[in-house]
C-alpha cells in the first residue's frame, strides 16, 4: 500500500508540473523570459568552459590586441587592455546574479515574515511599530542610501550587496502587509481561528500559501532592479572594483571610449539589458503560473 | 427535559466607525435547547451573522453574556479554552472563501483533527476519508484543491470540517444560500440526519423563510440588531403578530398554490431598510410598519412572551398581554 | 404566431481547457416573442450565462468557441456579426441587467455621469448636454428612485443594494431596447427588496412593450415575472411553455426533480433532491444528458439527444417519454 501509495504522489506531482508548465507556457512571451534566465544562468555558471578567453577574467594584459573592434576572433571585440569583452561578459553574469540571489536571500524572508506579522495584527501595536519603521526605510531614495552604505565602508561588492538589502526588505513587507490584512479576514482563516489553529499555522499554512504568488513575482522582478542598480553602484565606483569583471564597472569603464570604440560599453551595457528583460518576463509568467484555474 | 445548552442574554456588539456606532446586534436574547434547531431569520443590517460571530467568538460582545453549557464564554475566540472550541463549530455562507484556495482537501480537514489532539498523519488520513464517506464524497477528494470542486461539494467539505471535532453544536450562517436548489435539499436531508445521529443542536440562519420552515424547530426574526417575534415554527409561520413578520413572508415568491395561501396578505414594503448606524427611534421598524400608532416612533417596544413560547416585541401586538400583566399587579 | 425578436437554434459553444474541451452548450433553442417576458431557469453551470454572452457577443473567444447555431435578432443573425454592427445592437436593441450591482457600477464614477453616458453612447445624435441630463433624471424617477436630482450627483458606494439595481435597471432602459436581459438580478436582495424590484420591472416592461430575459435559479420569482419559461439543463432547454401551463403540468424529469426539491412554505420537508452531480463536460454523457440522474431514464436516452418539440399546446419538451405523443398528434 505505501508503495502504490508513493507512486500516485509522485504521479500527482508529474501531473502538477506538467499542467504548471501548460498554465506558464500560454504566453509565449514568458517562455522568452524564461529562455533568457536560463541562458544567462547557464553562461554564468559555465563561465570558464564556455568563454572562449577565461583568462582574460582576471588580472590580464596584452597591449598587442588592445581595443580591436569586433571580429572572429574576439566577437565583441576586446578594450583598452587588450581583453576579450565576451569573455568578460560572461564572467561578469556571475557578479550581477551573484548579487541578485544574495540580496534577496537575505531579504525575502525577514520582509515576508514582518509583513505577515504586520497584516495578521492589523490595527495592534505590532502592525504600527512595524509599518511605521517599514515606512522610514522606504522614505530614504534607494540609490541615496545604497551610495551613502557603500562610501562609508569600502567600495566593494560584498557592501554593495548589504547596502542594497538594508534599502530592499521593506518592499517585500509592504506588498506582504496588504496582502496578508485583506486575507485575515476571510473566512478561511476565521475559520482556523475557530478550530483552533496556533497563529504559526495561521501565517505560515493559511496566509503564506495565498501570498507566493506575489512573492515569486515580485522576486524575479527584483533580481532584474537589483542588477541594475548593482551595475549603478559599480559604475560609479563604488560597487565592484576593477579588474572584477562586473557588468556595470565595464560599462562605466568603456563609457570614456564612446563612441569609436563603442564595443567596450555597449555589449556590456545590452548584456545588463537582456537579463533584466529575461527576469521581468519571467516575472510575468510566475503570475501565470500561480493562477488557479476555476472550473 | 433538554436542557438549555446555548444562553444568550442581553447580548449587544456595537461597531465604532467613522460613521457612526453601527449597532450590529442590540440587546438580543434566546436560548438553543440540546437537539433542536433554532432559527434566525433577517434581512441585510438585522445582525443576525453579527450574532454568530459573536457567540463563535470571532467578535469579542460589547456587552451581555453567553453561556455554553453552563459555562461563560463571553469573550473572543482566543481566549477560549480549547475545549470549548471543540465543541462549538461554524459553517460559514460562502464555500468560495471558507475553504483555503491554497491547501488540498486532505490539509483542510486534518486541521482540526490535529489540533484536537489525533496523533499521527495516518489515523488523521483515514480520519478524514471517513468525513468524506459521511458527506458523500469520494476518497480520492483529499488530493483535490478547493476551486476543483463545485459549491456544494465546497459546502460539503465545510459541513465535514465542522463535524471533525465531533461538536455539539453547529452554526450554520446560510449554509445554502449559494447554492442550487436540488444540492440545497441534499444538503439540508444530510444535515437533519447528522442531527439526528449525534444529537447535534443547530443555530440556523437565513433569510430564506421557505427553507426556514422545513428545519427549524423555533424561529427568532431580527431587525435593526434586535429580535421582534420568536416562536415556534408552526406558530411563527401560520400565526405571525409582528407586521414585520407578516410583511416578509408576505412578500415571498412561492410557486404552488397552498403556498400562495398560507402566506399574510400581500403588504407592501415601501422605502429602504435603514442602517444600524441610525436606527429609528422608539420601534426600529416604525419607518415601514403599516400599523403603526402613536407611540410607536418614540416608546421602544419591549419583548414579550404573549403567548406560551410566542415572544413579540410590539406595542399593538403586545397590547392584550401588557393588560395581562398590569391586571395582575 | 407572434413575432419572435429573439430566436436561438441549435447553439453549441466549446470552451478550450488544459484537460480538452467543454462542451458546455449543446443545442440551445429558445424564442423570445416581442413584448413578452422570458424566464430562464437553470442551476450553476448550466449555461444561461454562457448563452446571454453569445446574444450580446460578449463571450470570451479565446477560451470559448461557438461552434455550430444561430442567433437571429430580428432577422439578422448576430453570430455573423461584425463587431461594429454589434455595436450598434448593444445598448439600443439589447441591453443588460448583471447579477451583482455592486460590481456592474464603476465606484469612481457619479451615478449621472454613468448613465449619461449610456444614454449618450446610444443616442442617434448627438444630445444637447441639457437634454441628456434631462432624460437621465427622468429615468432615476421611472425606477422610483428618492429624490432623483440628489441620486445624480451621487456616488455607487452610497447607495443600498437594492439602490443600486434600480440605477442598474435605468441604465438598461435608458437606451429604450427593444430586449432587455437580466441576469439574476434579484438575487443579491433581500427578500422584501426583491418583492419592490420584481414589481417595478413588471410595470417597467409593461409600459415600454420591451421584451425581456429573466434568468433565475429561482422557481418561485420564475412564477411571478415570466410569461414564459424554459428550463435549462447542462446546456440544453429540456422544457419551454406558457408560465402557468408549466407550473400546472411540469414534464421534464428534471423540472419535475427542481420542484420537488423546492422547500414548501407549507413545511413537509424537503424531497431528496435530484441524485448525482451535473455531467463532466469534457465528457458529456451521450444521448440526453440528464438520463444519468434520471429516475425514468430508458436505454433510448443515451442514444440521439431528444428533439425538442411540442407535447402540448404551448408546451415543449426534450425528453422521449413524450415523444410518442407528439407523434400521436
Amino acid at each position: 500500500m505505501p508503495e502504490a501509495q508513493k507512486y500516485g504522489d509522485l504521479k500527482r506531482r508529474w501531473e502538477g508540473f506538467r499542467k504548471g508548465w501548460y498554465k506558464f507556457s500560454r504566453n509565449p512571451v514568458s517562455v522568452i523570459g524564461l529562455v533568457l534566465v536560463l541562458g544567462v544562468s547557464f553562461v554564468a555558471i559555465f563561465a570558464p568552459y564556455v568563454s572562449p578567453y577565461p583568462t582574460h577574467a582576471r588580472t590580464f594584459v596584452d597591449f598587442s590586441s588592445a581595443s580591436e573592434s569586433p571580429s572572429g576572433a574576439h566577437l565583441f571585440g576586446t578594450d583598452v587592455f587588450g581583453r576579450d569583452v565576451l569573455s568578460r561578459i560572461f564572467f561578469g553574469f556571475r557578479y550581477s546574479l551573484m548579487m541578485g540571489a544574495v540580496v534577496l536571500a537575505l531579504v525575502v524572508i525577514p520582509g515576508v515574515i514582518l509583513g505577515l506579522l504586520a497584516g495578521y495584527y492589523r490595527g495592534t501595536w505590532i502592525d504600527t511599530v512595524i509599518m511605521r519603521i517599514t515606512d522610514i526605510f522606504l522614505a530614504v531614495p534607494p540609490l541615496i542610501l545604497a551610495l551613502a552604505v557603500t562610501s562609508v565602508l569600502t567600495p566593494n561588492i560584498f557592501n554593495a550587496m548589504m547596502a542594497v538589502s538594508l534599502m530592499w526588505w521593506p518592499w517585500y513587507t509592504r506588498l506582504v502587509y496588504g496582502l496578508a490584512s485583506s486575507l485575515r479576514n476571510e473566512f478561511f482563516v476565521q475559520s482556523a481561528e475557530v478550530i483552533g489553529a496556533s497563529r504559526r499555522h495561521i501565517l505560515f499554512r493559511e496566509l503564506l500559501p495565498n501570498c507566493v504568488s506575489s512573492i515569486f513575482t515580485k522576486m524575479s522582478l527584483d533580481m532584474g532592479w537589483v542588477i541594475l542598480i548593482g551595475s549603478s553602484l559599480s559604475f560609479v565606483g563604488l560597487g565592484a572594483q576593477p579588474p572584477t569583471p562586473d557588468l556595470g564597472t565595464m560599462v562605466a569603464d568603456g563609457a570614456k571610449y564612446l563612441p569609436d570604440q563603442w564595443w567596450i560599453s555597449i555589449f556590456p551595457a545590452f548584456a545588463i539589458m537582456l537579463t533584466v528583460l529575461g527576469f521581468n518576463l519571467l516575472g510575468d509568467g510566475f503570475r501565470d503560473l500561480f493562477a488557479l484555474e476555476e472550473i | 427535559m433538554p436542557n438549555d445548552l446555548l444562553v444568550v442574554e442581553n447580548l449587544k456588539k456595537h461597531f465604532v466607525t467613522s460613521r457612526g456606532t453601527v449597532r450590529a446586534v442590540d440587546d438580543v436574547s434566546f436560548t438553543a435547547r440540546e437537539g433542536e434547531t433554532l432559527g434566525l431569520v433577517g434581512e441585510s443590517g438585522s445582525g443576525k451573522s453579527t450574532v454568530a460571530y459573536t457567540i463563535i467568538g470571532l467578535h469579542a460582545p460589547t456587552a451581555g453574556t453567553i453561556t455554553f453549557d453552563g459555562k461563560n464564554m463571553s469573550t473572543a475566540v482566543q481566549k477560549r479554552p480549547r475545549s470549548l472550541k471543540r465543541s462549538l463549530q461554524i459553517v460559514f455562507q460562502d464555500p468560495g472563501t471558507s475553504l483555503n484556495p491554497r491547501r488540498t482537501i486532505e490539509q483542510i480537514l486534518s486541521l482540526p483533527l490535529q489540533v484536537h489532539g489525533v496523533g499521527t498523519r495516518r489515523a488523521r488520513r483515514s480520519a478524514v476519508i471517513e468525513l468524506l464517506k459521511s458527506v458523500e464524497l469520494p476518497a480520492d477528494y483529499v488530493f483535490k484543491s478547493p476551486h476543483m470542486l463545485g459549491g456544494g461539494e465546497r459546502q460539503m467539505v465545510a459541513i465535514a470540517r465542522a463535524l471533525a471535532t465531533n461538536p455539539r453544536l453547529i452554526i450554520l450562517d446560510e449554509p445554502t444560500s449559494a447554492l442550487d436548489v436540488s444540492i440545497q435539499a441534499k444538503i439540508i436531508n444530510m444535515l437533519c440526519a447528522f442531527q439526528q445521529e449525534m444529537n447535534l443542536t443547530y443555530l440556523f440562519i437565513t433569510h430564506d423563510l421557505s427553507l426556514m420552515r422545513n428545519v427549524a424547530s423555533r424561529v427568532a426574526i431580527m431587525y435593526l440588531g434586535k429580535v421582534y417575534e420568536l416562536a415556534p415554527t408552526d406558530e411563527f409561520f401560520e400565526r405571525p403578530l409582528q407586521p414585520y413578520t407578516k410583511m416578509l413572508l408576505s412578500s415571498i415568491p412561492v410557486v404552488l398554490p397552498e403556498e400562495e395561501a398560507i402566506k399574510p396578505s400581500r403588504i407592501i414594503s415601501k422605502g429602504e431598510i435603514p442602517s444600524p448606524v441610525n436606527v429609528p427611534p422608539g420601534c426600529g421598524f416604525h419607518t415601514r410598519c403599516p400599523e403603526m400608532e402613536e407611540n410607536c416612533d418614540s416608546d421602544e417596544p419591549q419583548l414579550v412572551e404573549v403567548e406560551e413560547g410566542h415572544f413579540v416585541r410590539c406595542h399593538k401586538c403586545a397590547e392584550p398581554a401588557m393588560e395581562e400583566i398590569v391586571g395582575k399587579e | 404566431m407572434s413575432e419572435q425578436v429573439l430566436r436561438i437554434r441549435n447553439l453549441h459553444v466549446q470552451f478550450k481547457v488544459y484537460e480538452g474541451r467543454l462542451k458546455v452548450l449543446n443545442g440551445v433553442n429558445m424564442d423570445v416573442p416581442l413584448g413578452s417576458r422570458v424566464g430562464l431557469v437553470g442551476e450553476a453551470g448550466c449555461g444561461k450565462t454562457t448563452t446571454m454572452r453569445c446574444i450580446l457577443g460578449i463571450l470570451q473567444t479565446p477560451p470559448g468557441k461557438i461552434t455550430d447555431g444561430t442567433i437571429h435578432f430580428h432577422d439578422r443573425d448576430v453570430l455573423k456579426m461584425s463587431q461594429a454592427s454589434l455595436q450598434r445592437i448593444r445598448g439600443g436593441g439589447i441591453s443588460m441587467i448583471f447579477q451583482d450591482p455592486v460590481a456592474a457600477l464603476n465606484p469612481v464614477f457619479t451615478v449621472g455621469d454613468q448613465l449619461t453616458s449610456v444614454i449618450r453612447y446610444a443616442a442617434a445624435k448627438k444630445m444637447a448636454k441639457k437634454e441628456v441630463r434631462r432624460r437621465a433624471i427622468r429615468a432615476l424617477g421611472d425606477v422610483q428612485l428618492p429624490d432623483p436630482d440628489r441620486m445624480f450627483t451621487s456616488y455607487p458606494v452610497q447607495l443600498s443594494g437594492g439602490m443600486r439595481q434600480r440605477v442598474c435597471i435605468a441604465m438598461a432602459l435608458a437606451t429604450e431596447p427593444e430586449l432587455m436581459i437580466a441576469d439574476e438580478p434579484t438575487t443579491a436582495l433581500d427578500v422584501t427588496i426583491q418583492a419592490q424590484m420584481l414589481r417595478l420591472l413588471n410595470e417597467l416592461v409593461e409600459e415600454r412593450s420591451t421584451s425581456v430575459i429573466f434568468i433565475t435559479h429561482s422557481l418561485g420569482v420564475v412564477k411571478e415575472m415570466a410569461d414564459w419559461v424554459y428550463v435549462m439543463y447542462a446546456g440544453n432547454i429540456v422544457e419551454g411553455a406558457k408560465k402557468d401551463v408549466l407550473f400546472a403540468n411540469p414534464l421534464h424529469p428534471y423540472t419535475l426533480g427542481l420542484m420537488g426539491a423546492l422547500p414548501k412554505l407549507t413545511g413537509g420537508g424537503i424531497a431528496e433532491g435530484i441524485a448525482g452531480r451535473i455531467p463532466d463536460y469534457l465528457n458529456p454523457p451521450t444521448g440526453c444528458r440528464f438520463n444519468p440522474r434520471c429516475p425514468r431514464s430508458m436505454d433510448l436516452c443515451s442514444g440521439e439527444r431528444p428533439e425538442f418539440r411540442e407535447a402540448e399546446a404551448d408546451h415543449h419538451v426534450a425528453c422521449y417519454l413524450y415523444e410518442g405523443n407528439a407523434d400521436a398528434q
